[in-house]
């Protein structure tokens, strides 16, 4: 029998009690007021978007750029962006209120006269982005593991288990054929994927920038939502990458030198959020705009000013360490940090959101806010089915992208041994 | 009726595999197919095979979805039911447009992409529940294998030619039966 990891499942089943609690009793048992409209599950949603967003760039702009380390992560941050966006997905289709409704949010005709969705506005934008997202993500992430399945059924014994994999791998068989299709559509799907991601962050931005309250009505925010992203999907991506590489004893695949790029890589987003951090300040500061002015000092001295202050060290100070080079090659440091770092960037989506909208144009609408139990639960909730989702996958599909893979390492024996051959000679005629 | 001889040739590594490609492609043999552990670089010219079309499908795909969200949008908030939200009318469609590019996008994304892999999927058959088309299954884990078939007197040419390049095992697997041509 396989074993499986049940360690998320109480998270899991905490959060599905939850979620069936608010689908039954409705969004009143959450924490979210008249002021604070959108709370925390917009900041989880948010959160979970762009963790998703790394697993993208990895596996596309970065087969684009041709970077070769990218073959030892791309499979599982690709899989990690699947479950992120699901997660994501949970937030979005809840927070409507009434998610068995929620297919009216696609163009449907309807029995409504001819009602259609508002096509100005970005909410409606969000919901073409994220399924696109999605499901070019899914397709993107199967065409690359249908190889590798087929590599796990052509070695498999148990017949049971070789069943299971030769449907998975539709019968893949690696003819000249296939195999140069196949480097066509996943150099298409990259190119497609690339200006998706940054679309999709863009987007998701644009649900708070089209507004006109203070504090989110500002042309920055898609570059700095979408380096936010980056940043925590990476954070994210070193986070599980350090416990399969340690579980699965993987260190001669995912080296050193992959933990010490990704957190260049860190270093480089954290520091355009802080850079944007600062801009929005100024710019509230030189618009002469007391109400802009007014939202940056509300949430850093504000009644929630503590998560400001967390959002700020954690993005900003935190990433800096990463210059000291003993720390960003250190396995314990980077995986203490990745978890600093996606820390400060759920509270950069908390205080985006809740301090903003609790100090609205109307001093008679201001309010305070306190999640629910329901809230902290459906959160939870979501991170256990992320590592239960995640655990599933390193144990059943394989975790590293073999056939990818073995473009370098193949080529590496005769090939190398005819280099080196042909250098040694050299070498020894000019001796 | 000519019987044919099914050849497979089986290598340890790509670059005597495809030395043998190019001798056996040199001496007038066809190569039926080639299957490997991973995609080889410039295999496509060596074996003479033509380039894939895929980019092409995922073009037209994509300007499919470019027209029929730009078709969409206009019929849902121009034709069928105009609207003035936000001071942003929608009396025509270019007084609205900025506003349906990111759907626009999306869709072009969207169409392009499931596109390209249904048609990639459909093209090489790969269909949940068919049988695995690699006829030695060691092949998708570290052997390379020229699959041949081949006459007689073509076969032993074949044959010298793929030992000569340090073939790992020659295997016949065989004979096919052929048509003759009318």
């Amino acid at each position: 029998m396989v074993h499986i990891d049940y360690r998320f499942r109480p998270c899991f089943l905490w959060g599905i009690g939850c979620l069936a609690y608010t689908i039954g009793v409705g969004i009143g048992s959450w924490g979210s007021n008249n002021g604070a409209d959108w709370a925390w599950d917009i900041t989880n949603f948010v959160w979970w978007i762009g963790i998703g967003h790394a697993g993208t760039l990895i596996s596309a702009v970065l087969l684009l750029f041709r970077q070769k380390w990218r073959m030892g992560i791309n499979r599982s941050a690709e899989a990690m962006t699947i479950f992120a966006v699901l997660c994501a997905a949970i937030f979005v289709t809840l927070h409507t209120g009434r998610p068995w409704l929620d297919y009216m949010l696609f163009p449907l005709p309807n029995q409504f006269g001819s009602l259609w969705p508002n096509f100005n506005s970005p909410l409606l934008w969000d919901v073409f982005a994220v399924s696109t997202y999605m499901t070019v993500s899914i397709v993107f992430w199967y065409i690359g593991l249908i190889p590798d399945f087929a590599m796990v059924r052509d070695r498999i014994v148990k017949p049971w288990q070789k069943k299971m994999y030769l449907l998975l791998s539709f019968g893949w068989g690696g003819s000249a054929r296939h195999w140069s299709r196949f480097e066509e559509v996943s150099l298409v799907l990259a190119g497609l994927s690339t200006p998706l991601v940054f679309s999709v962050h863009s987007i998701v931005s644009m649900d708070f920038a089209t507004s006109i309250l203070p504090g989110w009505h500002t042309t920055i925010f898609p570059p700095y939502f979408v380096s936010g992203a980056v940043f925590s999907g990476f954070a994210m991506v070193l986070t599980l990458m350090l416990v399969v590489r340690k579980i699965y004893k993987l260190e001669a695949y995912l080296r050193i030198k992959h933990i010490e790029y990704m957190n260049i890589v860190i270093i480089v987003t954290g520091s355009i959020v802080g850079v944007a951090y600062l801009t929005e300040l100024f710019v509230a500061w030189y618009s002469g705009v007391e109400w802009e002015q007014y939202a940056f000092l509300n949430r850093a001295t504000g009644p929630l000013s503590w998560s400001y202050w967390i959002m700020m060290s954690c993005n900003v100070l935190s990433p800096q360490l990463f210059w000291i080079k003993k720390i960003r090659t250190s396995v314990l440091a980077t995986f203490i940090l990745s978890i600093v770092v996606n820390i400060g960037m759920w509270f950069e989506r908390f205080v985006i959101i809740v301090p903003t909208l609790l100090r609205t144009y109307l001093p008679s609408s201001w309010n305070t806010y306190q999640p629910s139990f329901i809230d902290i639960g459906i959160f939870v909730g979501t991170l256990g089915m992320f590592g239960t989702f995640f655990l599933l996958f390193s144990r059943f599909f394989p975790v590293i992208a073999q056939a990818e893979l073995k473009t370098i390492l193949k080529s590496s024996g005769q090939q190398q041994k005819l280099d080196s051959a042909k250098h040694s000679h050299h070498a020894a005629t000019h001796n | 009726m000519a019987t044919k001889q099914i050849i497979h040739g089986i290598f340890g590594d790509e670059v005597p595999m495809l030395e043998a490609c190019k001798k056996l492609r040199a001496a007038g043999i066809r190569i039926n197919d080639v299957f490997t552990p991973m995609p080889i670089h410039g295999i496509d010219a060596i074996i003479g095979l033509p380039r894939t079309r895929m980019a092409i499908c995922a073009f037209i795909y994509g300007i499919t979805g470019t027209s029929l969200a730009t078709l969409m949008m206009w019929y849902m908030m121009v034709s069928d039911w105009p609207n003035d939200i936000g001071g942003k009318p929608t009396w025509a469609y270019y007084m609205a447009v900025p506003a349906f590019i990111p759907i626009t996008f999306e869709a072009t994304v969207f169409c392009a992409a499931h596109g390209m892999a249904l048609t990639y999927l459909l093209r090489c058959w790969l269909i949940p529940g068919t049988k695995a088309k690699n006829p030695d299954p060691r092949t998708t884990d570290d052997k390379f294998m020229i699959y041949l078939e081949l006459k007689e007197e073509q076969a032993k040419k074949a044959e010298s030619i793929l030992k000569e390049c340090g073939v790992e095992e020659v295997n016949f697997k065989g004979t096919l039966q052929i048509e003759p041509k009318h």
